[in-house]
């Protein structure tokens, strides 16, 4: 087994929620509650869970985007929450991000080539004439073309401007990306095209992915192991052939069987959730789940399951399992 | 075989900006019988929402207009309405379903409220008659506690329930065609499985005739009895679910098939389809995906291919495909 180069361990994030005439607050939302789980150098882990489950928050926590609550993640073993100021800015451009919405995360004003050479500039990684350069290269590993450099982002189309994204993230020459929903906005066949990429970049530059989707097929199609979430805990870690062949929490089973399959002559026994995904401000005692298991006990309600390991290298948070 | 309840012909929805006209549905047709679910599939800005907008008469003038073919319903040309003849067409025979649940009902009145406005609207019912078939319409969409749902306003509801309350009000008059446009994107897989169980069990119930505009094969897959593939405001594809999954013909059809991940069947890379969507001003007189086609020939830049009989049923609007081919 591959060392880690990400451990999270009992991590927590809560958002105060404030109240009355003096703003006092009068309860948390517990958007990441209590999650561990390590990430292996070279490999693409990736975070599955509907809205409201805390995938997000868990990537920004990781890479110190937001502070946390309680617990750790090291990132070869430093602590990036008990870090310094400077120290982490040192660390930065080795860890990177990519964000959901290619039409919000660009600077309408800068052009692309600026807004992709500006954290060399800034990281102090390249001198002036250099960064032309380099930026080139990585619109050209990304798929663009070098005439593209001084263009804007309103000219281009949503998949151009995520490519644009994913340049800006990789010419820091990072080791570890956080992803969060990279294709969700973008069309099926563009979406295919963006994969890709994501795929080629991984084998040549040896990256480390943290892909966070609600779409299983995309994780599927890209990762090699799975954390499943459901409000603000993991249900759910295994390997994505294990997990899909074999799901043992049955949220991920449900989860599983509630994607429409493109096949109209496939007949499935569906596994239909009833009722909503409770509000993170006030879970249900006891497994978070109980609420919406078709197989819940009495036991479930009052207990809560501990993450634990059910095969080799498969974890599930059941009592059942 | 039932007759169509819904026909249109050789529709043309065009919107004027200060760039040029754009084609946003340039010349389709399609039929929707009673009892069937049509889905309309296809990418952004293929002209999928203009066409249930079109029939509907809710494309906003004077930017947007439909500049030719026609609209029948049950017999009656649509387009040549009142937009009083309308406002009773709308909601009693036709309801619409919109993609935002959260966005589409009125923040300020309570769910109640526009549970009964259709009823009384439309139906005429009394007060206390429509408060009593809003409670029985809130539980039959499968909302526990209808009571008190009633009585809530919608940011206190969850985009599933919402989404349910949609439905409820679009059943409310026993429309005969409900056109839902992108249902259950905005929700998540496990409330959209819910959603998409719950339009079934209503078109079985009621016989209601579905347009359903997805851009999701998988959903196509599940809901759909026949299906339209548009690109670029044009039907490039139809046919019946099964043919048309098992056979796909047009390069397009097969290159979004092929495009989209599938749980199980992993690839080492995926089909993707190479360059984008055209933009609809000004478009030339030739196959409009010729330039992101592979097995673009010489006459795809030149003319466009008609919508022609492949099948028994399954039509295609492509070169590879007619004769002509050959002798372009």
């Amino acid at each position: 087994m591959r060392e880690a180069l990400v451990e999270v361990k009992q991590l927590k994030k809560y958002y105060p929620i404030t109240g009355g005439i003096f703003g006092r607050t009068i309860g948390h939302v517990k958007a990441v509650d209590d999650v561990s789980f390590a990430i292996r150098k070279g490999e693409a882990f990736g975070l599955v869970g509907e809205s409201g489950s805390g995938k997000s928050t868990t990537g920004r926590t990781i890479l110190r985007l937001t502070d946390k609550t309680a617990g750790e993640v090291k990132y070869k073993g430093v602590d990036l929450h008990a870090v310094s100021k400077q120290e982490l800015r040192r660390l930065r451009p080795s860890m990177q991000f990519i964000f959901q919405d290619p039409y919000s995360s660009l600077n309408p004003r800068l052009r692309v080539g600026d807004a992709i050479g500006e954290a060399l500039m800034d990281h102090g990684l390249a001198d002036k004439s250099e960064i032309r350069e380099r930026v080139q290269e990585v619109l050209s590993l990304c798929g663009l073309a070098p005439y593209h450099i001084d263009r804007f982002p309103h000219e281009f189309s949503g998949g151009q401007r995520q490519r644009i994204g994913i340049a800006r993230s990789i010419i820091l020459q990072p080791e570890f990306i956080v992803a969060d929903e990279p294709v969700s906005a973008l069309d099926v066949s563009i979406q295919a095209q963006i994969i890709n990429l994501f795929s080629d970049l991984q084998e040549k530059k040896e990256l480390t992915y943290l892909f966070i989707s609600h779409d299983l097929s995309v994780v599927e199609h890209l990762c090699t192991r799975i954390g499943v979430m459901y409000l603000g805990s993991l249900v759910e870690i295994a390997p994505r052939d294990e997990l899909f062949a074999r799901p043992l929490h049955p949220y991920t089973r449900a989860l599983l069987s509630a994607v429409p399959i493109p096949d109209p002559r496939l007949k499935r026994e569906r596994i239909v959730l009833r009722g909503d995904i409770p509000s993170p401000a006030n879970p249900p005692k006891g497994c978070k789940f109980h609420t919406r298991c078709p197989l819940a006990t009495d036991r479930c309600k009052e207990e809560v399951p501990v993450l634990r390991l059910a095969d080799s290298d498969h974890q599930v948070a059941c009592h059942l399992v | 075989m039932t007759n169509a309840l819904l026909t249109i012909d050789h529709l043309q929805t065009h919107f004027f900006t200060p760039s040029g006209v754009v084609k946003a549905v340039n010349d389709i047709s399609l039929r929707v019988r009673e009892g069937e679910t049509v889905c309309i599939v296809g990418e952004s800005g293929c002209g999928k929402s203009v066409t249930a907008m079109s029939v509907l008469g809710l494309v906003a003038e004077p930017q947007g207009k439909v500049v030719g073919g026609d609209i029948r319903f049950d017999g009656v040309d649509l387009l040549q309405l009142s937009p009083l003849e309308k406002q009773q067409l709308r909601g009693n025979d036709i309801a619409m379903i919109f993609q935002e649940p959260m966005s589409s009902l009125n923040p300020v009145l309570t769910i109640g409220e526009q549970i009964m406005e259709p009823l009384w609207e439309h139906l005429l019912l009394s007060k206390k008659e429509a408060r009593a078939k809003a409670i029985e319409l809130i539980s039959l969409v499968g909302i526990p506690r209808p009571e008190e749902i009633m009585n809530a306003y919608p940011h206190q509801l969850s985009g599933g329930m919402l989404q349910r309350i949609m439905i409820a009000i679009a059943i409310s008059c026993n429309p005969r065609l409900l056109i839902a446009d992108e249902p259950t994107t905005a929700l998540d897989v496990t409330i959209q499985a819910q959603i998409l169980d719950l339009l079934r069990e209503i078109k079985e119930t009621y016989n209601t005739a579905i347009l359903l505009i997805t851009h999701d094969l998988g959903v196509v897959a599940e809901m759909a009895d026949y299906v339209v593939v548009m690109y670029a405001g044009k039907v490039i594809e139809e046919g019946p679910v099964l043919e048309l999954f098992s056979n796909p013909r047009h390069p397009y059809t097969r290159g979004l098939l092929q495009a989209k991940p599938v749980i199980g069947q992993r690839k080492k890379r995926l089909n993707s389809i190479p360059g984008q969507v055209p933009n609809l001003i000004g478009l030339a007189d030739s196959c409009y995906f010729h330039d992101r086609c592979e097995s673009c020939m010489s006459v795809c830049r030149l003319k466009q291919p008609e919508l022609k009989q492949i099948d028994d049923g399954h039509r295609v609007a492509c070169w590879l495909y007619e004769e002509e081919s050959g002798l372009a």
